[in-house]
């Protein structure tokens, strides 16, 4: 359960209980203002939950702090990434990757997430880049920290459709060579599509869960539309 | 030249140099002259009637550059000096001057340069300039640099200020005047701390047609240390003018931010933007999700900012 910054007794998740397996792809859906947003920052440890509790690898990071739970192997990739006036994509990375990347990897990480690395490399992530340059390079962080749990809040938002069709494999490499566990929200049919296992969330709440096959003809059949009549 | 090893430092902090540079140069240590070289295009003169020198370059001097480095590290010595800068026509130079205290004593140590920069038609100049300061008494360091520059037609002078530490008061004044064609820009770097007190003011006059400059300013206030900036451009011809603060405030510092336009041409295009803030949360979580720690964090913001 997490309360509202501005309002203190607004519940914004509650019940939530849900494992994830090792190594599995988890996609997260639903409506805008659920709380899918809200889950994936409670698991990065950036919104601390009033009541409940975090496991992860058998250790209680209920309390911990967003630093320990990225050492642990936690990385999460902003809805909207953060802009940093001075700072290059290559510091961004080599800071990402702990340092002990060279200039080659990093631009090997920039051009799986299709920008080409002689362009950007020493690019500032100022204002100067655009909302899915930016979005990529947030994605290629995630990827030079190659950690076993990465989480990710929309990452499709934003990105070209030529873009996104790379986007799927760069997730798709993530789950298969790293092993990695992967915690995706998403409104795409394409990402939930390459889920292990769809986790469905509205007012706050789990509504739905399981395997693709079972909850995405359901989803797709959509709630019916709006029935207010305008005339 | 005998240099002892805090002298060194200072040197290489200001000048980024280990020891006797290539090329011109004159250093001047605790008041005296320590060192002087100058080469077939470059002269440098001791002034007759003031402290200082005279640095006569010759019109079409390409690729060369000048070293002007001031160290101060005997307490107490208030320091002034008067440095006019002659850059011949067509002449493409580089000027690295800055300076260096080093205050182990109880008194205040002062180093006051004034510069002035002549610079003829169709010359261009890089001026950089670091200042430093560093010692365990508790005795002051204070620098106040006035940097005037004239520029005739299509001249161009680039000028890269830096004070990032040890400084306690420091009062800097540039005054800079355009003739057509000519373009005056300046990258200020500036970091306060602890009790700090640092005050900069540019007045550019855009005086000839076509004239430009572009005044930016980054700088980090920490601690209980004050900030004030002025920034005036005065378009008098047909010309453009920008001027930009950028500052980050942090724990009990203060910044002020003063920045003015003015047009006197109706073909006078000016821009002024001043910003005040301090480190977005958002910046520091996100590298704490990399596994930086706040503090860490927060200091490859302040970093990044000010490279």
């Amino acid at each position: 359960m997490v309360d509202d910054e501005k309002d203190k007794h607004k519940e914004i998740l509650k019940n939530i209980s849900l494992k994830i397996e090792d190594g599995k792809f988890i996609a997260i859906t639903g409506p805008n203002g659920g709380g899918k947003s809200t889950l994936a920052k409670v698991i990065a440890g950036i919104e601390k939950p009033t009541k409940g509790k975090i496991i992860y690898n058998g250790t209680d990071i209920t309390e911990a702090s967003i630093t320990d739970r990225a050492r642990m192997g936690i990385s999460y990739a902003f809805q909207q990434p953060v802009r940093f006036k001075g700072i290059q994509v290559k510091n961004l990375i080599k800071l990402a990757a702990g340092d002990n990347m060279s200039i080659a990897g990093a631009c090997d990480i920039l051009s799986e997430v299709g920008l080409c690395a002689r362009d950007y490399i020493n690019r500032e992530v100022d204002a100067s880049l655009s909302g899915g340059e930016l979005k990529r390079i947030e994605i290629a962080t995630i990827i030079a920290r190659g950690t076993k749990t990465c989480v990710f809040d929309e990452p499709e938002a934003g990105i070209d459709l030529w873009s996104f069709k790379n986007l799927i494999k760069v997730f798709e490499k993530m789950h298969n060579e790293k092993d990695s566990s992967i915690i995706i929200i998403s409104h795409q049919e394409r990402i939930l599509n390459i889920a292990d296992e769809i986790v469905v969330i509205a007012g706050g709440e789990i509504k739905d869960k399981g395997k693709k096959t079972d909850i995405l003809p359901e989803l797709l059949q959509g709630t019916g539309g709006c029935k207010f009549n305008c005339d | 030249m005998a240099m002892d090893e805090i002298q060194k430092t200072l040197l290489e902090q200001v000048a980024d140099l280990h020891g006797v540079p290539e090329g011109a140069y004159n250093i001047r240590s605790n008041g005296g002259l320590a060192g002087r070289n100058t080469t077939a295009n470059i002269d440098i003169v001791t002034k007759e009637d003031k402290p200082g020198i005279d640095i006569i370059i010759k019109p079409g001097t390409k690729n060369e550059s000048v070293h002007i480095p001031v160290i101060i590290s005997q307490t107490g010595l208030e320091d002034l000096v008067y440095n006019d800068f002659y850059i011949g026509e067509g002449a493409d130079v580089v000027i690295i001057a800055g300076c260096g205290i080093h205050n182990g004593g109880d008194k205040k140590s002062q180093h006051d340069g004034i510069h002035t920069f002549h610079i003829a038609k169709n010359a261009r100049v890089k001026y950089v300039e670091k200042h430093y300061g560093q010692g365990d008494g508790n005795g002051e360091n204070v620098m106040n640099p006035t940097t005037i520059v004239e520029i005739a037609e299509n001249g161009y002078m680039e000028m890269e200020t830096v004070q990032l530490k040890g400084i306690d008061s420091t009062e800097r004044v540039t005054n800079a005047v355009l003739g057509e064609g000519a373009t005056f820009i300046v990258h200020e770097k500036l970091m306060t701390h602890g009790k700090q007190h640092a005050k900069t003011g540019f007045t550019v006059d855009l005086n000839g047609d076509n004239s430009s400059t572009n005044v930016i300013s980054r700088s980090v206030a920490k601690d209980s240390s004050s900030q004030l900036f002025l920034a005036k451009i005065n378009g008098n011809a047909k010309c453009a003018g920008h001027s930009e603060c950028d500052a980050i405030i942090m724990d009990d510092a203060k910044i002020s931010a003063i920045p003015e336009i003015t047009a006197n041409n109706l073909e006078a295009a000016l821009i002024h933007e001043a910003a005040i803030g301090k480190i977005a949360g958002e910046q520091i979580i996100k590298l704490m999700t990399l596994g930086l720690t706040e503090s860490e964090a927060e200091a490859q913001i302040v970093n990044g900012f000010l490279k």
